[in-house]
């Protein structure tokens, strides 16, 4: 049955581009509420704000949420919506395309694993606030044979997860779509789905801030993790008390801005890379009003009352300066006040390096925020030189 | 029975493979591991925390067995496949259409999907245990590295069965490579490039150029990202995973409290 499941795939996937299937859906008063809801509660803004919210939330309350039965409510929860959402057409026609079954598994290992992490650090600061050792710390003095303790798990592991895999593997084919033809764009063009998340931002952001600069940065910014945080706490056990600034920042960067993205331009981002709910038909002639405004515009136009200089360098020079101060004044202004302490402890290369990284990954949301609220378009704006930031 | 099988045991063939009697004792546990060059990438006894699943996820092993598996299912793919823009697509639906429960190319899909994955994953417990504070911070970077191959292992491979969403997911990747500063014709500071109107960086030799072999994603893309996909990218990997692993043994030992 589920072979011929598998072979029916490739048809609901295309019924809706063809403008078949889809479409208003007769439902009841209850389910189209439910529908309504998620549609309206996944628009972009609200996902974000939403999911940054939901971050803070969890890791504040964590005692609570390191609960067993919470993470088993919410996997219950999460499963029934599913089911639910299994029969309504436009959400059955995107979740069940076959390559869209790594982002569920994706989606659930990476809430079990966060949740796992964050129950085993709540344990190990109880511990550390009583005098006890770490969970980590109280079985590292033991020392086992790798044969067979290490071996034999590591085989079952092999063991079953290739039967894991072999089942997926003749249950669901590999698809494959219409020879690639130069001339015909799909609609929408998706990056693979690993870069979803960097395809996101250039709704924010021109390539080459979104597809060079950014990338580059997460490379490098990894890469000086370890120089960079001079903490010696929390090596080799899970915690947060410990280092809670490290913890909250990886969380909010992998789980919001690289995870949730990823999720969300697979399964919301339809045609022209608008924005669908879940339960949205996927309109080719959906239209987004474009009302976005420079920074240029706004002080000469709006402020100044007078139109926008010829000169592309004294146009932007109020982007330019701010971007200056935020990048080149900022840093040394933050170590000389508020951050002296930090400068102290790290050094000054340390700070400086970290500043600049911290600096362009909160330029992230500052930008977001910008545009969900008042429409900017780019604090610099020069399309003569490909030059818009 | 047990005579059969003390026979192959103590036979000149079984004793020339197996150095060691039957692991149940320590001396032998210890060989057992020292004399086998696979084996020998563990030490001899590990901490009991660092094995436990709740704290290594183990996903940083199922990666490796990941790039096994898919070493193992992509060779078998390559003798079925030519990588021309002519036969790609014809060879991966002939895969599909003429062998009956043919599952390496499933295999070969699924696992990459799950490599990605698990390769996040991993990184993500390496930090949450802060696994890459000293003495580690030099593997933590190799293994940033080793993650940077293994999405480009896997955008190499998106290509290659040369389907609408194999073209246009490439085409959409490497478009942003056209606005790389100073180096992407459609970059910030390319035209600062420019001498006496002469344009030293356009779509024909810029850095997207470069990548695809041509302005668009054709028959020189397709080439190149093979040869790139199937020798070059996993030669390195391998090479690095070797200094992965290695350093894990030399910094300390699997992740602990020190």
């Amino acid at each position: 049955m589920l072979s011929t499941l598998a072979s029916m795939l490739p048809a609901t996937l295309a019924a809706p581009l063809a403008g078949g299937g889809g479409g208003p859906v007769d439902d009841g008063p209850v389910a189209a509420a439910i529908k309504h809801a998620a549609n309206w509660l996944t628009e972009p803004t609200r996902y974000s704000v939403a999911s940054i919210l939901a971050l803070i939330g969890v890791l504040y309350f964590r005692r609570f949420f390191a609960k067993v039965w919470v993470v088993t409510a919410f996997f219950v929860f999460s499963t029934a919506f599913f089911v639910f959402a299994f029969q309504d057409p436009n959400f059955n026609s995107i979740i069940t395309k076959p390559d869209n079954v790594p982002i569920i598994i994706l989606f659930a290992t990476v809430v079990f694993f966060s949740w796992l992490s964050l129950r085993r650090a709540v344990i190990n600061d109880e511990r550390t606030k009583r005098g006890e050792p770490t969970l980590e710390g109280e079985l590292a003095k033991q020392k086992v044979f790798t044969w067979p303790d290490l071996v034999y798990s590591e085989l079952i592991c092999i063991v079953l997860f290739t039967a894991a895999m072999l089942v997926w593997s003749i249950l669901i084919t590999a698809p494959i779509e219409e020879p690639a033809a130069t001339a015909r764009t799909p609609n929408p063009s998706k990056a693979p789905w690993y870069f979803l998340g960097l395809q996101e931002l250039l709704v924010y952001f021109d390539p080459w801030i979104a597809g060079v600069i950014l990338p580059s940065f997460i490379i490098v910014g990894l890469c000086a993790i370890p120089y960079i945080d001079t903490n010696p706490k929390g090596n080799g056990y899970y915690t947060f008390e410990e280092r809670p600034f490290a913890i909250s920042f990886f969380w909010v960067g992998f789980l919001l801005f690289w995870v949730s993205f990823v999720i969300l331009g697979t399964f919301l981002r339809g045609p022209n890379w608008s924005f669908f709910g879940p339960f949205e038909y996927w309109d080719l002639h959906k239209l987004e009003p474009m009302v976005n405004v420079d920074l240029a515009t706004w002080v000469w136009v709006d402020m100044l009352d007078k139109p926008r200089p010829i000169d592309p360098f004294v146009r932007e020079a109020p982007g330019i300066v701010l971007m200056v101060g935020y990048f080149l004044v900022l840093p040394p202004l933050l170590g000389k006040t508020v951050m002296r302490k930090m400068v102290a402890d790290m050094g000054m290369i340390r700070f400086n390096v970290f500043m600049h990284l911290f600096l362009w990954f909160v330029l992230i949301p500052i930008k977001m925020g910008l545009r969900w609220t008042v429409n900017l378009k780019y604090f610099i704006g020069m399309p003569e030189y490909f030059f818009n930031v | 029975m047990q005579k059969l099988f003390k026979y192959v045991r103590e036979s000149q063939i079984w004793k020339s493979v197996f150095r060691h009697g039957y692991p149940d004792t320590p001396r032998n546990r210890t060989l057992a591991v020292l004399s086998n060059v696979f084996l020998h990438l563990h030490p001899v006894k590990v901490r009991r925390s660092g094995i436990r699943l709740s704290y290594t996820w183990c996903m940083g092993g199922l990666t490796f067995f990941l790039f096994l598996i898919l070493t193992l299912t992509g060779l078998l793919l390559m003798f079925y496949y030519r990588p021309t823009a002519d036969r790609a697509y014809e060879d991966i639906f002939a895969l599909r259409e003429h062998v009956p429960i043919g599952v390496m190319r499933e295999m070969h899909r699924w696992g990459a999907h799950l490599m990605v994955i698990s390769v996040w994953l991993h990184m993500y417990r390496v930090f949450l245990t802060g696994s890459y504070k000293p003495p580690r911070e030099f593997n933590w970077n190799v293994g940033v590295i080793l993650l940077v191959l293994t999405l480009l292992l896997s955008f190499t491979g998106y290509l290659l069965p040369w389907d609408q969403l194999a073209v246009w997911a490439i085409t959409v990747g490497t478009n942003m490579a056209r606005a790389t500063p100073l180096l992407g014709h459609e970059g910030p500071l390319a035209s600062a490039l420019s001498f006496g109107g002469i344009d030293f960086i356009h779509a024909g030799d810029d850095v997207r150029f470069g990548l695809l072999a041509g302005r668009f994603v054709g028959e020189g893309a397709l080439l190149r990202f093979y040869v790139l996909h199937c020798v070059g990218f996993p030669l390195i990997a391998a090479t690095l995973m070797a200094v992965h692993f290695w350093r894990v043994r030399k910094d300390g030992g699997i992740s602990g409290p020190l």
